[in-house]
């Protein structure tokens, strides 16, 4: 049986049926067409499905659509107004900080709540602060780099 | 993956969630943050038939101080206890151990009410809250009651909680000197041991001492031999490590990829030694 649910995201109003079961990725994938958010491991370990919810990271993978019922959700595609490039999104291209890209929506979907956390964070905040996402190229160097470099500069 | 199908209820209150839980019978459960569970029903280990959710019940999510009790609401994440400001200014031993729990996402959402209910045997705050000699206060049908958190863990997953209870907060005195103490995996983040240890210490002896570990075993359990060696002590180097040693006289231990039996009793004594010396500088 469907429920009726509605869900900001990315600053537009989404008034939906979903199936209880449907997890808020496929919902966003699959029925809003925003596919910049992966899924990698679909088993909670490696952050590629990140999204803020109400501004903290969650993995879009181990939440249920109906969950997130009248949150305000953004995806990688709403963190920048039209045309231009978040801070983060600017870094990671300057820094280098993705290979084959695939880990790089939930990379910088993290990043923004650990920048919220830690505006000025140390090395060892930023990888403490990445624990939830892997990159599979292993890129870490470069991404921690970047998460740096939007913070406001290299240290 | 995709779990099975199930029906979807919210409950706007805890008596609604209790009157919802009784009303579509042992095949439900409540959901509260999901990451236990979800990851279960998506393996298709748990397929209830009608999920309630509590996530938005009021009044069950904070931190509170009422003459020197601590209070916790159930609904409380992770992450908010990791910030929470009372609790690094006077019971530091819990913002520590969930600020250890998995990565941000996961403390973003998992709850403190769910971690207990779920029982995990490597979860790390029900080790908290039995070192704490915390109340864990259910509601049920029959009205409220609390049980204390050495009774509530009884073995794998294994918890007192009725069908139609929900954990609504957890309570503790403000502890003296407490630290926690663990050993994470690396891929997993839960405790391959984490040990909590509460001390109360006059002029360098130790007065008294409540020490308890998770992940060795089914579920956290006091290690009363330790607390025993170490009350009456004066704390230096060489008591905690000999009360430390009594560590590894724990009875049945996990063996597993990350750690045989013989490496977990290693680090729980390891661990335990690391708490006590911990809680001790506090
Ligand atoms: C990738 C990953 C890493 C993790 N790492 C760690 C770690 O390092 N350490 C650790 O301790 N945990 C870890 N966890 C588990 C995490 O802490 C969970 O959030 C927690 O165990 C469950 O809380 P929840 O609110 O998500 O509960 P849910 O998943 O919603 O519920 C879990 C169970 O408890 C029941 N329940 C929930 N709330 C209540 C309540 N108030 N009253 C009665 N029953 C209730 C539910 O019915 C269900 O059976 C990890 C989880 C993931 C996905
Ligand atoms: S796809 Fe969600 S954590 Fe990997
Ligand atoms: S860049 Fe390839 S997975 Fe990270």
């Amino acid at each position: 049986m469907s429920v009726p649910i509605s869900v900001t995201v990315n600053g537009r109003l989404h008034e939906l049926e979903v199936e209880p079961r449907m997890l808020l990725v496929h919902l966003l994938r699959e029925e809003l067409n925003l596919t910049g958010t992966h899924v990698g491991c679909d088993t909670s370990q490696c952050g590629a499905c990140t999204v803020l919810m109400d501004g903290d990271s969650a993995k879009s993978c181990t939440v249920f659509a109906v969950q997130a019922d009248g949150a305000s959700v953004t995806t990688i595609e709403g963190l920048s107004a039209e045309g231009g490039m978040h801070p983060l999104q600017q870094a990671f291209w300057d820094e280098h900080g993705l290979q084959c890209g695939y880990c790089t929506p939930g990379m910088i979907m993290s990043g923004v709540d650990l920048l919220d956390r830690h505006p000025d964070p140390s090395e060892q905040e930023i990888r403490r602060g990445l624990d939830g996402n892997l990159c599979r190229c292993t890129g870490y160097e470069h991404i921690v780099n970047a998460i740096r470099d939007a913070a406001g500069g290299a240290k | 993956m995709i779990p099975s199908a199930f029906e979807y209820r919210r409950a706007g209150s805890v008596d609604e969630a209790i009157a919802l839980k009784r009303e579509a019978g042992s095949a439900a459960r409540f959901i509260a943050g999901g990451h236990s569970l979800i990851p279960l029903m998506k393996l298709r280990l748990s397929e209830p038939s009608v999920l309630i959710d509590i996530g938005r019940v009021p009044g069950l999510s904070g931190v509170s101080e009422d003459g020197g009790r601590i209070s916790i609401g159930a609904l409380t994440t992770h992450a908010d206890l990791e910030s929470d400001p009372l609790l690094l200014a006077v019971a530091p031993i819990v913002a520590e151990a969930a600020g250890e729990i998995g990565d941000q996402q996961v403390r973003n959402r998992g709850t403190i009410g769910g971690s207990l209910a779920h029982a995990d045997p490597a979860a790390d705050l029900p080790a908290v809250v039995v070192a704490l000699d915390a109340a864990i206060h259910i509601a049920g049908a029959d009205g409220p009651r609390a049980v204390a958190a050495s009774d509530f863990f009884r073995g794998l997953f294994e918890v007192d909680l009725g069908e139609d209870e929900l954990i609504t907060a957890v309570s503790f005195d403000r502890p003296s000197r407490a630290a926690y103490a663990k050993l994470r995996h690396p891929a997993s983040h839960f405790a391959i041991v984490g040990v909590a240890a509460a001390l109360t210490v006059e002029e360098g002896v130790c007065t008294g001492a409540r020490v308890a570990v998770t992940g060795a075993s089914t579920h956290a359990r006091r290690l009363s031999a330790v607390e025993e060696a170490l009350t009456g002590s004066r704390l230096d180097d060489d008591s905690i490590a000999q009360a430390s040693a009594a560590a590894s006289e724990l009875g049945d231990v996990n063996a597993d990829l990350a750690g045989s039996e013989e490496y977990r009793r290693a680090m729980t004594r390891a661990f335990t030694g690391r708490a006590i010396a911990a809680a001790a500088s506090r």
